[in-house]
């Protein structure tokens, strides 16, 4: 245990902290889950440039071209998170598709996406879930089928973020009904969305707001080169790139900073005259949730330390999706149980508190256990591959059997 | 930046998990619980000749000089095996307090004797740590202690006690002193003596000047290393759930393809684990003294005293009816926990302390 930083890594973080200095004031407004605005685009090129984004992609790709440090990495976040300075774009894009390319891709795909998706001028969404293929994804139906120099695809995908301002999709579908098992079917395209036979149907959720969409395939044409890797090895594929996706759901500093924020609110909300710090019972549930807070950060400290290494810790490393959307539902929970029926006021009520984010966040915070990988496949997870549990046995024959 | 355990302090643990698996097995454990208040002086020599007793100790009084953090990574192997030896007082809590509270003359005398394990002393700082109940609590007048220690912690065996008074001056008493009562106390857990002490006007050694953040190193140190001794209990309890899982079959198939089964394994993982991550840095911040020490001790041990509790009942639950018997000793390990849960502070009281530290309310 050192917690100090090297001198190397000491000179960085101030260079770094020169640099948020010097841009104090010009930092683009917050654009939520719409495509990146043309100030948060200028904003985008000048973190590459400085390699405080896309920091260790090639850089005949688009990136910086750094060699990676994960050290160099964590102090670029911490200094952006304490400079309240957003920090490079973060979507599905550059999260999920860019590592699949440069894994997998071939040259001419990876010169043709990887650069305008790194300065937000293509922006993707995911085609992998679909109402029958949820949690067990690898039961998924949209087919596409060779004709002449294009796949001809056919079905429905669904839980796409995004889908409505997306130019392209990264998509899984069945191109080899016959194989020798189901995961061996998939393949992994990437498409237009402005592709003829394409149609959204945006999906409101309990929050009021339309954070998914539906998206219907049919008769889509897409060129055949659009395959990354091989035919039915799509599977294989995505499961390397889905556990970005689950580090991207799952950040420690995130939960922090609602601890605080709850916190704060509970120094000013008051009942009966009361504040509701003072309430023993709401703060000891502060601070029961408090010291798991701490122990996710530390948890990510220890995770991060040994990638720094190339250790893989294997159960540690597993929990994290799980343990952390669980905490920050527990957060949101509370800060609507220290308003109590004020908690319940939403956005459009000018009572509200915190303009009613947190019921909000509480419902969108369901979405978020379930999402990515449901807590129940996140427990299948931890016990078979990080506990060596017997796997649950297959039922599929009996299913198919007439 | 490394946030990770070093080397030697791996391999600590890793020589420690293989000699007490040699000389503390469960039949030991089991011979020892038979006999009310004993001291278990073959364990204490296997862990005087591994050094555990020196672990904080000097290497000037003959010592090892290592710090809270790797004496809580002996205790993890301690409450591992279940081990009924004084570690927490006289190897943990006593030294610590000498060497931060006593005379240059008082090291000198008590430290070697301690680190070389000849020397053993019962602490009572219950009522400075997990709270005083009624009728408990010791004064200090006229050269004298007064009143009474509650819940002082590794008595057996013990020459001598350390006990704190009522404005966290720190004592030490003679086991054999005129006036002093001793009372041992049978609690669940027959791998940790308990005993109440009785002062009527005891003699006491008082040790150094009152120092102010003694008593408070004292807690921290005792919330550190008792959060680890659960851990490890914790942990091996898990460990005999999920094997037991993958062998036991019901149903024609084992209980662990069962998600019933799996998911609270998984449940108990993911609770303990990230634990281990936030004790590691309790102990580290209280070695480097920094700002946010106690209130991450606090957290520390309610966190992993939750989690431990969770983990020793699911975990008999996993075995199902054999999981509550007396032969199969499982039980060792859920008193174990019990005790740790409540000595130097509950959760509950924990929590109140951290939201102290903070001037929350």
């Amino acid at each position: 245990m050192n917690l100090h930083y090297s001198l190397e890594h000491e000179a960085f973080r101030r260079e770094v902290r020169a640099f948020l200095a010097s841009h104090a004031g010009q930092f683009p407004k917050p654009f939520g889950v719409n495509r990146p605005t043309a100030e948060a685009r200028a904003w985008q090129a000048r973190l590459i440039e400085h390699g405080y984004a896309a920091r260790t992609i090639p850089s005949e790709y688009g990136g910086f071209g750094a060699e990676p440090d994960i050290l160099k990495s964590h102090v670029i976040a911490e200094e952006f998170s304490r400079a309240r300075a957003p920090s490079g774009l973060v979507n599905q894009g550059i999260s999920m598709l860019v590592p699949t390319l440069l894994e997998h891709g071939t040259e001419a795909q990876k010169r043709q996406w990887i650069a305008p998706t790194l300065r937000g001028e293509i922006v993707w969404c995911q085609g992998y879930s679909e109402p029958g293929a949820g949690s067990d994804l690898a039961s998924l139906k949209t087919s596409a089928v060779e004709d002449g120099d294009d796949f001809v695809i056919n079905g429905q995908k669904i839980w796409t973020t995004t889908a409505h301002g997306a130019d392209m999709m990264f998509a899984l579908v069945r191109t080899e009904p016959h194989a020798p098992n189901r995961y061996l079917g998939i393949s992994y395209l990437i498409f237009s969305m402005r592709s003829p036979g394409i149609e959204i149907r945006p999906l409101k959720t309990m929050t009021g707001a339309a954070e998914f969409n539906e998206v219907f395939l049919t008769d889509l044409r897409v060129p055949r080169h659009q395959i990354v890797g091989g035919r039915g090895q799509g599977w294989a594929i995505s499961n390397s790139t889905l556990k970005h996706e689950r580090g991207m759901l799952a950040d420690p500093h995130f939960s922090a900073a609602r601890m605080n924020a709850i916190l704060e609110l509970m120094k000013t909300e008051t009942v009966d005259g009361v504040r509701a710090i003072d309430s023993p019972v709401l703060r000891q549930r502060a601070m029961q949730l408090q010291g798991r807070v701490l122990a996710m950060q530390y948890h990510g400290m220890r995770l991060l330390s040994a990638s720094a290494k190339g250790d893989e810790p294997g159960l540690p490393r597993l929990l994290v999706k799980l343990q952390t959307c669980e905490i920050n539902f527990q957060l949101s929970a509370l800060a609507v149980d220290v308003m109590g029926e004020m908690g319940l006021l939403t956005a459009d009520s000018e009572e509200a508190r915190s303009h009613g984010v947190w019921p909000r966040r509480n419902m969108f915070d369901i979405g978020m256990i379930i999402g990515g990988g449901t807590a129940q496949i996140q427990k299948n997870i931890i016990a078979e591959r990080g506990l060596g549990m017997p796997r649950e046995p297959k039922l599929a024959n009996v299913a198919r059997a007439p | 930046m490394d946030f990770s355990l070093s080397g030697e302090q791996r391999q600590l643990q890793d020589s420690l998990d293989r000699a007490l698996a040699s000389f503390s097995p469960l039949a030991r454990i089991r011979c020892h619980a038979e006999t009310p208040d004993a001291f278990a002086g073959d364990l204490w020599q296997g862990l005087v000749e591994f050094g555990a007793s020196g672990v904080l100790v000097g290497q000037s009084h003959g010592g090892l000089g290592l710090g809270v953090l790797d004496a809580a990574l002996v205790a993890e192997m301690l409450g591992r095996y279940v081990v009924p030896a004084p570690y927490l007082a006289s190897a943990v809590l006593a030294p610590l307090a000498i060497s931060s509270a006593g005379s240059d003359a008082q090291k000198d005398q008590y430290l070697p004797r301690i680190a070389a394990g000849e020397l053993r002393i019962g602490v009572g700082v219950s009522e400075r740590t997990a709270g005083a109940r009624a009728g408990a609590g010791v004064s200090y007048r006229d050269g004298g202690l007064h009143g009474c220690a509650r819940f002082v912690v590794d008595a057996a065996g013990a020459q001598r006690f350390l006990v704190a008074d009522q404005d966290d001056g720190l004592h030490l008493v003679d086991r054999g002193a005129p006036g002093l009562g001793i009372v041992p106390l049978d609690t669940l857990d027959r791998t940790r003596s308990t005993a109440k002490l009785v002062f009527d006007s005891v003699a006491a050694e008082r040790l150094g000047a009152p120092a102010a953040g003694a008593m408070r190193t004292l807690a921290d140190a005792a919330r550190v290393v008792l959060a680890a001794d659960m851990l490890g209990a914790a942990w091996k309890m898990l460990d005999q759930a999920v094997e037991y899982a993958k062998v036991r079959e019901q149903f024609g198939r084992p209980i662990g393809s069962f998600q019933a089964v799996k998911h609270l394994c998984a449940e108990m993982a993911a609770e303990l684990e990230p634990g281990r991550a936030l004790l590691w840095y309790a102990g580290y911040a209280l070695d480097q003294q920094l700002a946010d020490a106690s209130l991450c001790c606090a957290h520390a041990k309610a966190y992993i005293a939750e989690a431990a509790r969770f983990v020793s009942r699911a975990a008999t639950e996993v075995h199902g009816g054999i999981g509550i018997t007396d032969e199969l000793g499982l039980h060792f390990w859920f008193k174990r926990i019990a005790w740790a849960y409540q000595a130097m502070g509950s959760p509950e009281r924990l929590r109140e302390e951290a939201a102290q530290l903070q001037q929350l309310g």
